[in-house]
């Protein structure tokens, strides 16, 4: 039997996760009123969609959806797997938390004394930020990659104009070298799409990992893909975008750029090694790229080290904690279940809602205080407490120490390094955790020292929750890891799966 | 319904469940947080009782949880978990009791009595582990939690102690981490109560082995301040008398002497251990360190700077033990873990009571307080003379068994050792007890605080009273059935069973 046919008696909770946020999106840019319920409550719903689809994997395996009923080749084909499905509720977890944060944020008076920002840039948030949702989510969901470029340019216009929203001219010009960097990262990854649609004839990414062959074409359009991601992952050294535009946009921006932006265009790299490539890929090419997440690990560690402000070293934490992620293509063999691929997704994950929460807290600080200039913030652990707690349980994250699922994923990393002989890659793992200590205890220290002012802040207890929030899942990451392994290992990427899904 | 399964559990969450719910309580409510302090402690000790009374009926307490495929979070009371957690847990209710009369008063106590839970939390967690993998994972979270309680005070010397701490601990952690994973790699999980035998791997493995016991050796050798790994300990004496407690007797040392002596009978096992090499270069080390202690302590004016680098010498006698092959010797050191524990508390927390009540800190001005403060004194001096070695003190069975064992393993170089830090422990001690009992006070203290008829707040003086007079009776009482001897020699039986 067809899985397609089989899928039309079930709900189709894959086209919903997208149509919905899309939906609203929609209304929240004719509509202009109640802006804030809009997006609380469409979040909520959207994570319905997504729970009702990871249940569905869970218990059926992979899905595959031809959007109005027209399959592959020539309509569009929505799949979902467990990693897309993973990928899409880290996506909502972090959503409704950015919501929520969000709602307090735009709604705070005391915000207009400290953050330059006009109505109209309020209002603009929220069909940006769902409409971004939607993008995100449509691209966890295709199989195809001209849709996946379609939705990577959603993505860049989406997150580039969420950017401007802090309204200060460094943000514009963040947002517009954002833009450039994105939108090159986009017209590579379309080239190499139009040199595989040119030799193959087909765009599915099951197909191609079936009928690629090595070749210069295979491997210019490999080149060509590879670059525009990595450039769009901010990869070292293709990072210089990165700082300035996760520095400077608004708090729950930052977040959302950090912590998902930056893994969809990771995840479609994943998605293209590991199930287009495989048969293709040059055996030390995966090497390349890992040296260079080892060099961002080191260089983006060193810069969070001497960075002087807040957000700016939470800025350059991610792209060290990025290079992580990289190192998978070294230590991962295409085509087979591997612990360094699941320690990488774990990795991603659990950085995600660590970082996000770590940006949602220090704007809060910045909110507070009205400024994020590290020097300045003596005894900030004492004025704002919840949100001090938020960061250091996401410090704990970030530093892959236990019980984090980052301690985990690090663990699995490690393990692969060693069993693959990778020496130096153990060293760079090892020397990366105690760097993220050394840069984050900068701001842990904080916690004890007496107060610079005599000020009191405040901040909606909205925010203060959301981050919070964010941080125990992260930390909970790794107790709670064993079903999401297995969840993870339903329908893996690797091509004899995905041929398996749609033959059934 | 079985509940022994999740008993290992209860008692990590005994004071896991009470610290979180006071980092939430606020300043004032202190009564709630000190009947949730005791409440947990008590809870720990009575849980405690009830696993030691189980594995004498074997009974089997085993947590189980699965993490990453193959590789589950287990909490296991074995004999040798049990001394150490029963340790843990009564050294931890009285230092509770002397935390909340040392710091009435002062600020941010909720902060502190739930790091101190959590820290306390932790130490359970190593002492329980039931393989390597949990034994790194809360090896690390003891790491977190103290850290907070060393700057605690917020200072210019509190924070630089903290970055110190940091440095050393967190690179000695990832050792370990290192070792683990490659460890785990060769011969997968590595159950404690297994006995994983590593000599299967062959000859070619020797010398990876090697290595990774060396590496195994290094990140737990921080805690437990081998030389030259020690520098955080001395340094870490800026924080509050409790916390020097804590991080001298309960947990952050001895869960570094435990884990050497977890990774010596139940990684690598006894005789594979003496087969590969690795013993005697410990042993050397410890020996090393033993000396090199003692010799900086006689250096050091500050008390608490003095006994910090007691602890360096003291905890080293576990790790010789344990490096010595043969029974007596395992018992000599493994008994130490009990009794280092109790005597060290004891001289921490008589120093703590000279700070807190006449604002003494200096050897040189302790002239004469033994007439102000004699119950205190008298405690220091049980504390002192076992420490030293005196019999019928518990320091004294400790080095008795060592020596033994080191004449078995016929490593007569061993005894030099004793009969050096015997001596120099003699030397750094004894002026202390005489400046306080037979030289004239120089005039007024630093300060005087008047607590009516008693020397000192009650809830400070109890509990070194109280430990005190357990050290007395570690040693007075060793050959009774309830004598933490009576338990090691159990633990030993079975480590050199075939």
């Amino acid at each position: 039997m067809n899985l397609s046919t089989a899928a039309t008696a079930d709900v189709p909770w894959a086209v919903w996760a997208i149509a919905l946020p899309l939906g609203a999106a929609a209304a929240a840019f004719v509509s202009r009123r109640n802006l804030a319920w809009l997006g609380v409550i469409a979040s909520l719903a959207v994570s319905a969609t997504v729970t009702g689809l990871t249940w569905q994997v869970w218990r059926f395996g992979p899905r595959r959806y031809s959007v109005g009923g027209w399959g592959a080749p020539l309509g569009i084909d929505l799949y979902a797997d467990g990693l897309s499905v993973l990928m899409l509720l880290m996506t909502a977890i972090i959503g409704v938390c950015v919501s929520v944060y969000a709602v307090g944020y735009f709604a705070d008076r005391s915000a207009e004394a400290n953050d330059d920002m006009g109505v109209a840039h309020r209002d603009n948030f929220w069909p940006l930020w769902l409409f971004l949702w939607a993008a995100l989510n449509a691209l966890f969901l295709s199989g195809d990659i001209f849709n996946l470029y379609v939705t990577l340019e959603l993505i860049t216009l989406s997150a580039v104009g969420l950017v401007t929203l802090a309204g200060s001219l460094t943000a514009n010009a963040a947002a517009l070298r954002y833009l450039l960097a994105a939108l090159a990262g986009s017209l590579l990854y379309l080239l190499g799409v139009a040199l595989l649609y040119a030799s193959y004839g087909m765009l599915d990414i099951a197909s191609l990992g079936r009928t690629m062959t090595p070749g210069s074409v295979s491997a210019a359009a490999i080149a060509l893909m590879t670059v525009g991601l990595a450039l769009k992952t901010a990869l070292f050294p293709l990072h210089f975008w990165l700082p300035p535009a996760h520095a400077n946009a608004p708090p729950p921006v930052s977040a959302v750029l950090s912590a998902l932006v930056v893994k969809a265009s990771f995840y479609l790299l994943l998605r293209l090694w590991f199930d287009a490539f495989p048969n293709v890929i040059a055996l030390n090419a995966g090497s390349l790229l890992g040296i260079l997440g080892a060099a961002a690990i080191l260089w983006g560690s060193i810069q969070a080290l001497v960075a002087r402000r807040l957000k700016t070293l939470v800025a350059y934490s991610t792209v060290a904690q990025l290079g992580y992620l990289f190192l998978v293509f070294t230590l991962a063999t295409p085509g087979e279940t591997s612990t360094a691929w699941s320690g990488g997704v774990l990795f991603a994950i659990s950085h995600a809602c660590a970082k996000a929460s770590m940006f949602l807290a220090v704007g809060s600080i910045q909110h507070a205080a009205g400024h994020d200039r590290i020097a300045d913030l003596d005894g900030i652990g004492r004025q704002l407490p919840l949100t001090f707690f938020a960061v250091a349980l996401a410090s704990v994250s970030l530093m892959g120490l236990p019980p984090s699922g980052a301690f985990l994923a690090k663990w699995m990393l490690l393990e692969a390094a060693l069993e693959t002989g990778h020496v130096w890659l153990v060293v760079v793992i090892l020397a990366g955790g105690l760097l993220a200590a050394g840069y984050l205890f900068r701001i842990l220290g904080q916690a004890f020292t007496p107060s610079a002012t005599a000020a009191t802040f405040f901040v909606p207890r909205s925010m203060e929750g959301a981050a919070l929030a964010l941080a125990l899942v992260a930390l909970s990451l790794g107790l709670f890891s064993a079903p999401l392994l297995d969840l993870l290992r339903l329908g893996e990427i690797h091509v004899g799966n995905t041929a398996a899904a749609i033959m059934s | 319904v079985n509940i022994d399964p999740w008993v290992p559990l209860l008692v990590v969450l005994s004071s896991l469940i009470p610290g979180i719910w006071i980092f939430v309580l606020p300043e004032e409510r202190i009564s709630t947080r000190t009947v949730l302090n005791l409440a947990g402690a008590f809870l720990k000790v009575a849980l405690v009782g009830l696993m030691m009374w189980g594995v004498y009926h074997e009974h089997r307490y085993e947590f189980r949880m699965p993490v990453l495929p193959e590789l589950d979070l287990v909490l296991r009371a074995d004999a040798l978990g049990l001394l150490f957690v029963s340790l843990s847990a009564v050294l931890w209710l009285f230092t509770t009791i002397y935390a909340i009369a040392y710091l009435e008063g002062s600020p941010y106590r909720s902060r502190f009595f739930g790091f101190f839970s959590l820290c306390v939390s932790a130490t359970v967690g190593v002492a329980l582990a039931g393989n390597l993998f949990t034994f790194v994972i809360f090896y690390e979270i003891l790491t977190l939690s103290t850290y907070p309680l060393v700057v605690h005070r917020g200072t210019p010397a509190a924070l630089q102690a903290g970055r110190v701490y940091l440095r050393y601990t967190l690179a000695g952690g990832a050792v370990l981490l290192l070792a683990s994973v490659w460890l785990y790699g060769l011969v997968g999980p590595i159950e404690f109560d297994e006995g994983v035998s590593l000599a299967r791997l062959g000859n070619q493995s020797r010398g990876t082995l090697t290595a990774i016991f060396a590496l195994l050796i290094a990140g737990l050798g921080v805690k437990a301040a081998l030389v030259p790994l020690h520098g955080w300990l001395p340094v870490a004496m800026v924080a509050p008398a409790p916390v020097s407690a804590l991080l001298h007797a309960v947990a952050v040392v001895k869960a570094g002497a435990f884990g050497i002596v977890r990774v010596v009978y139940d990684v690598y096992g006894i005789r594979f251990s003496e087969e590969l090499g690795v013993t005697t270069p410990l042993a050397v080390l410890a020996g090393i360190t033993i000396v090199y202690g003692s010799v900086r302590a006689l250096f050091q004016d500050d008390l608490k700077r003095r006994l910090a680098f007691s602890t360096v010498s003291q905890v080293s006698f576990i790790v010789l033990g344990v490096a010595v092959v043969g029974p007596s010797s395992t018992i000599g050191g493994v008994v130490h873990l009990v009794h280092q524990g109790l005597m060290k508390i004891t001289l921490f927390f008589c120093a703590g009571n000279m700070a807190e009540t006449l604002g003494l800190h200096r050897i040189s001005e302790m002239n004469g307080v033994g007439r102000r403060m004699p119950w205190t004194m008298a405690a220091f001096a049980v504390a002192a003379f076992g420490m030293i070695g005196v019999p019928p003190l518990a320091g004294f069975v400790s080095k008795w068994y060592l020596g033994v064992g080191a004449m078995e393993a016929s490593q007569p170089w061993v005894l030099g050792v004793l009969a050096t830090s015997t001596l120099l422990n003699a030397a750094y001690l004894l002026p202390v007890i005489h400046a306080a009992w037979f030289k004239e006070p120089q005039g007024a203290w630093h300060e005087d605080r008047s607590f009516g008829r008693l020397e000192t707040h009650w809830a400070l003086l109890m509990p070194p009273l109280v430990t005190a007079f357990l050290s007395l009776e570690g040693g007075l009482l060793a050959g009774t059935p309830f004598s933490p001897l009576r338990w090691v020699k159990l633990i030993v039986e079975r480590a050199y069973a075939p």
